[in-house]
């Protein structure tokens, strides 16, 4: 085994694997909501959709969304090769163990939560990034007026395999600019109109919530940055900016098309 | 046999170089077909172990406990002593030599202290340089603080864990011998008996304390560093697996025992609550500095705070019995350990002691507390404070604590020369184990001294002598000698196993140490250690008759254990009266009531006992021999201690 | 004085290694609160000695809570409910009549029970010995004073070199992981000047030994440094890391 292999299996090894890819995936996250942040704008999704557009369609965003898949993966699949060799670490477990005593919830309960955000990863995956680039999704015409961009005239335009998944025409003449996109701010609204679906994205927030309340910080701890000096600042971000801020505007996304 | 001390000629201070010159070496490239038995890995014995090791002999060391690293040196609080003088106030390894002589009331070798003061420097170095974390000064620089009464700050510390942290060194070093092959280490192994081939020590028979095997191990020399006897006593500041059972085999094969009934008694340890008490605990005796000792005036006081009626703090100035002040106006509170455990005895024996059971005299902090501000005491002693909270429930800070002393050291030991070879060729005995350097009373912060310093820096060299003379022949397992100290330890075990009684063996324990303490404990007479050792005896035969021993050989067996090592104390204590008994003077630790000052302080009688007293043993129930060693001072002056 | 207590005990018992383990129901009757949890064995023990039982046996020693020998998983917690000390301080008063008290060996892999409540934790010392240590050999050392210590550096390396070697940080982890006492032990060379020529080398060497031994990852629940009779600090953890990372990814390989 080569001796960088060596280091990525070893105990400590595995753990800065999980780490970094956790940390990447937080990084994503901030950009993510960035973006979904379009949903709540009130543009019958014209902004949604180019953003949607542009992050299928440009090429660096598209290699890093590769890197971003196989962290996921990366991630789960680490996960589950520590949780096996600790379970092996105490193949007869204790009768009465007090945990709730000695440590937080969420730092015991990292695998459940991560599981439950695996499978949401999932669903949430295959009905929008899947549809988005397979299924036939129809269009949406925005009609901007030059003058007032507020001003948008929508109409939807049926699936045509033929059509580009995004086009803009500025027509200075009549004082528009037209806007053809994939109608992916449709399936959203659709989505969230079930009670069922909203509460799973709900459910699975609170677990991402509490997923990096523990693992923001953790992360830093495995990777040996624990300057005492940033360490409050660490401690803060992933309580207050990864576990509270984040979860909840994306939490908010379905509660505000099912209420909307 | 006449004992023959070795002690170089010429001046004090170039005895040791001239030695060390004189001593015959070992070639280095024969140093590894030498193999070497360190029993014991407390301060003397891993570094010992690691010492030989790093000069290129092999070397196999055994301990008991699971781990070398937990050997009671481990316990030390306090500090060990050096002469460095860092703090430029006066200390010199003469100095600190004439302390020591002075402290153990002279009854130690003066060639073998100054020897000790003179390589306690080293010492600190090498610690130092294996990382071991002393307390340092805000320049970088090492810290020292004075310690037992020192008149010089000559104390090296590491908090209140000063041997932890030497140990951890030692150990350390250990381990880097382990893991370059040169020391095997045998954990859960306790040493059964020597095995002897023509005279000289070849090797000892273990018991593997999981699997319960007897095994032997061949050695061209064997060193014990198994410590000292305090569990005696039953109750002691030893760890519960502290044993003299290495000793004591070594001794019943022809080492002769010194000064057996040399003891210290720590004054500050928290009193015994009950019946069910297994250990005293220990609390550093800088808390005299700052803490006031007294009790009642009155029995009748007493007994009413016995009962509960009154509360300490109730009793008015005029109604406390600050007892150390009273007597030794100069000194007070820090006299040296000896005065003021024997002072405590005194109060509790005329029934003025305090706390539920009577035995216990208070160590009043609320005079400094108010002079000084809680949060001062609370810097100094904080640690302190909340150990004796934990384990009495009872808050020192707003009342006084209950101290009473308890058994702490044992300066006597197996007899050793200057090259701590005992009266067995080939066989050596390091540290607390030998009697070698205290003399009858051990100063505060030198027993981590002298520990280290036979196994770093005398060992080294002596050692080498004794095995360059019997050169690097292999010592061959076969021989029957091996075999037939086997079958004794066997035979041993299964006798111990056979008993089936009604008592536990933790009972003989208890009732012994009660004798011991009673009797010959902080204050000893005639007619008290005839009476001890009667009863010492019937104990004994009742031991072999009715005591219950759990379990069978093989397997572990904690019950054997403790049994082999109650039955060698029901021995060791007889050996003890008879030595108290011999000597008719109070010197040190030994305290005998015909001989003290009109003012009742100990009486020393250097004309008829200025020796040390190596006891030769016989035979089962045969009396012991004793063997004189004359001290001889030529560079000291005897005078009597006084603290007034 | 308060009163005496009686209690019930679920004991686990072992014969050997070979051999399963279970729980036997003893009862402690007349404990007075006064008794160190051990002493209370003391006297189940002795009870047990005069019916003919075999005593239960565990590990324990100096009995002032340095020597790190006693273990002893009290309900569900290791060194009992109390923060900052071992078994051997426990005291009977931190438990109410009629109590019931479940004792159960350490549990590791890397931690295998010898006997009842007496467990093997050579691995530490083969962790220690894989190189817990400064090369030096007895005598040609420098003088004590040649190099001075930043107090505050020097007080770092003591809050680290305070570990016993107990194994609670091992017992208290749902991961059995020995990440706590290993990083201290490679912390406390790590951050002292006599250490650094090794510190490279060292970390990498017991980091190795400690995978060798079986012992789980650590996953920062944070429970050893809870429940560590000395308190040792997780920092001590992202220090190892820090070092392990820089040995393996940034420095040259070492000869």
């Amino acid at each position: 085994m080569s001796n960088l292999a060596k280091t990525f299996s070893s105990s400590l090894g595995r753990k800065l694997v999980m780490a970094l890819t956790g940390l990447f995936l937080c990084t994503f996250l901030i950009v993510h909501l960035v973006g979904n942040l379009q949903l709540f704008k009130d543009d019958a999704g014209q902004a949604f959709n180019a953003y949607a557009y542009f992050m299928t369609h440009f090429t660096p965003i598209k290699v890093v969304s590769y890197l971003l898949y196989a962290s996921i993966i990366v991630h789960a699949i680490y996960a589950l090769i520590i949780s096996a060799g600790n379970k092996k670490a105490r193949p007869i477990a204790y009768a009465v163990q007090a945990g709730s005593q000695n440590s937080p919830w969420t730092s015991r309960n990292m695998g459940i939560l991560g599981t439950i955000l695996l499978v949401f990863i999932v669903v949430h995956m295959g009905d929008f990034w899947w549809k988005y680039h397979n299924d036939e999704l129809p269009y949406a015409k925005y009609e901007i007026s030059l003058d007032n961009p507020n001003d948008i005239n929508v109409s939807e335009l049926p699936y045509d395999a033929d059509r580009l998944v995004h086009s803009e025409v500025t027509d200075v003449q009549a004082g528009k600019r037209t806007v053809i996109s994939k109608d992916l701010y449709k399936i959203v609204n659709n989505s969230f109109q079930t009670w069922w679906y909203v509460l799973l994205y709900v459910i699975a927030m609170a677990a991402l919530s509490f997923h990096l309340i523990h693992g923001f910080r953790s992360a830093f701890q495995t990777i040996g940055w624990n300057n005492s000096r940033f360490l409050p600042l660490v401690r803060f971000i992933g309580v207050w900016v990864f576990g509270v801020l984040i979860p909840l505007a994306f939490a908010a996304m379905p509660l505000y098309f099912f209420f909307k | 046999m006449k004992l023959d001390s070795k002690i170089p000629e010429g001046p004090l201070a170039e005895k040791w170089s001239k030695h060390k010159f004189n001593l015959k070496l070992v070639n280095p490239a024969n140093k590894r077909k030498y193999t070497v038995i360190v029993v014991g890995t407390g301060l003397a014995g891993s570094s010992a172990a690691a010492s030989l090791a790093a000069l290129g002999y092999n070397v196999k060391a055994f301990c008991y406990q699971d781990s070398p690293r937990r050997a009671h040196s481990i316990a030390a609080q306090g500090g060990i002593n050096a002469a460095k003088n860092y703090q430029n106030d006066g200390d010199s390894v003469h100095r600190l030599f004439y302390d020591t002589i002075k402290g153990g009331d002279y009854r130690s070798r003066e060639a073998n202290v100054y020897r000790l003061a003179e390589v306690s420097v080293n010492i600190i170095d090498q610690c130092v340089a294996q990382g071991v974390p002393f307390a340092r000064e805000y320049g970088g620089l090492l810290d020292n603080r004075s310690f037992g009464g020192s008149q010089v700050s000559r104390t090296f510390y590491a908090r209140g864990q000063t041997g932890q942290q030497l140990l951890l060194g030692a150990y350390s070093a250990l381990n880097r011998q382990i893991n370059l092959g040169k020391v095997k280490m045998f954990t859960r192994h306790e040493m059964m008996d020597i095995v002897k081939i023509e005279g000289e020590a070849k090797g000892i028979v273990t018991r593997d304390l999981i699997t319960g095997e007897i095994e032997t191990h061949a050695a061209h020399a064997v060193l014990l560093c198994t410590g000292g006897y305090g569990n005696v006593f039953y109750l002691s500041t030893n760890a519960m697996g502290c044993n003299v059972t290495a000793a004591w085999k070594a001794h019943k094969r022809g080492a002769f025992f010194a000064n057996p009934c040399f003891t210290q008694i720590h004054p500050t340890c928290i009193p015994v609550t009950g019946d069910h008490q297994s250990k005293l605990t220990l609390m550093s005796e800088s808390l005299r500095n700052d803490g006031r000792v007294w009790a009642p005036k009155t029995a009748e006081s007493a007994q009413k705070l016995r009962n509960g009626e009154i509360k300490a703090t109730d009793l008015k100035e005029e109604d406390r019995d600050y007892f150390l002040e009273r007597k030794y106006p100069a000194f007070g509170n820090l006299v040296p350990r000896d005065v003021a455990s024997r002072n405590a005895k005194e109060i509790v024996d005329e029934g003025r002691g305090v706390g539920s059971s009577g035995i216990a005299v208070y160590l009043d902090f609320a005079e400094s507390i108010q002079r000084l501000g809680e949060d001062a005491v609370r810097a100094r002693y904080g640690n302190l404070f909340d150990m004796y909270q934990q384990i009495t429930d009872e808050n020192p800070y707003k009342q006084p604590m209950r101290i009473y002393p308890a058994v702490h050291y044992t300066m006597g030991g197996l007899w050793v020369d200057y090259n701590l070879q005992t009266t067995v060729k080939g066989l050596y005995c390091l540290g607390e184990a030998n009697f070698s350097d205290h003399g009858a009373n051990r100063l505060g912060a030198s027993a981590l001294m002298q520990g280290l310093a036979d196994g770093y820096f005398v060992i080294p060299y002596t050692l080498g002598d004794y095995l360059a003379t019997i050169g690097p022949d292999a010592v061959d397992l076969k021989n029957p000698a091996f075999e037939e100290a086997k079958k004794n330890v066997i035979d041993r075990v299964n006798q111990l196993l056979s008993l089936k009684g009604t008592k536990t063996v933790t009972e003989y324990h208890r009732e012994l140490g009660h004798i011991m303490w009673e009797y010959c404990g902080m204050a000893r007479d005639k007619e008290g250690l005839i009476k001890a050792k009667n009863m010492i005896r019937e104990l004994r035969e009742d031991f072999w008759k009715n005591a219950r021993v759990s379990g069978i050989s093989n397997e572990f067996n904690q019950s054997l254990e403790n049994a082999g090592r109650v039955a060698d104390f029901l021995e060791l204590g007889e050996l003890m009266i008879d030595d108290a008994l011999d000597r008719e003077e109070s010197c040190g630790g030994h305290f005998r009531l015909e001989s003290q000052t009109e003012e009742g302080e100990a009486l020393r009688d250097d004309k008829n006992y200025a020796y040390a007293a190596a006891w030769e043993y016989k035979g089962d129930n045969q009396p012991e021999v004793l063997h004189k060693e004359e001290m001889v001072f030529e560079n000291i002056k005897l005078s009597q201690r006084s603290y007034k | 004085m308060s009163k005496n207590m009686n209690l019930t005990l679920k004991v686990w018992r072992q014969k050997n290694s070979d051999t399963k383990g279970k729980f036997v129901t003893y009862q402690a009757d007349h404990v007075s609160p006064d008794m160190s949890f051990l002493e209370m064995l003391d006297v189940v023990n002795e009870d047990l000695t005069r019916k003919g039982d075999d005593p239960i046996h565990f590990d324990h020693d100096c009995r002032e809570g340095i020597c790190g020998s006693c273990s002893l998983h009290i309900n569900g917690r290791p060194h009992g409910p109390k923060q900052g000390i071992t078994t051997c301080q426990l005291h009977m008063r931190s438990f109410n009549n009629n109590d019931t008290v479940v004792i159960e060996p350490w549990r590791a892999e890397a931690f295998p029970v010898i006997k009842d409540l007496a467990v093997d934790r050579g691995a530490f010392d083969r962790i220690q010995a894989a190189g817990g240590f400064v090369s030096v050999n007895t005598g040609g050392v420098p003088d004590a004073n040649a190099i001075a210590i930043p107090k505050v550096i020097a007080d770092e390396a003591f809050n680290s070199a305070t570990c016993i070697g107990c194994g609670a940080c091992v017992a208290a982890c749902k991961n059995a992981s020995a990440m706590l006492f290993v990083s201290a032990k490679v912390s406390q060379l790590a951050l002292l000047p006599q250490g650094q020529p090794e510190r490279y080398r060292r970390v990498q060497a017991m980091v190795a030994q400690m995978d060798a031994e079986g012992f789980g990852s650590c996953t920062n629940t944070g429970a050893c440094e809870a429940e560590c009779p000395k308190e040792i600090s997780i920092t001590n953890i992202a220090r190892m890391n820090r070092d392990y990372f820089t040995a393996k990814l940034i420095k040259q390989e070492e000869a």
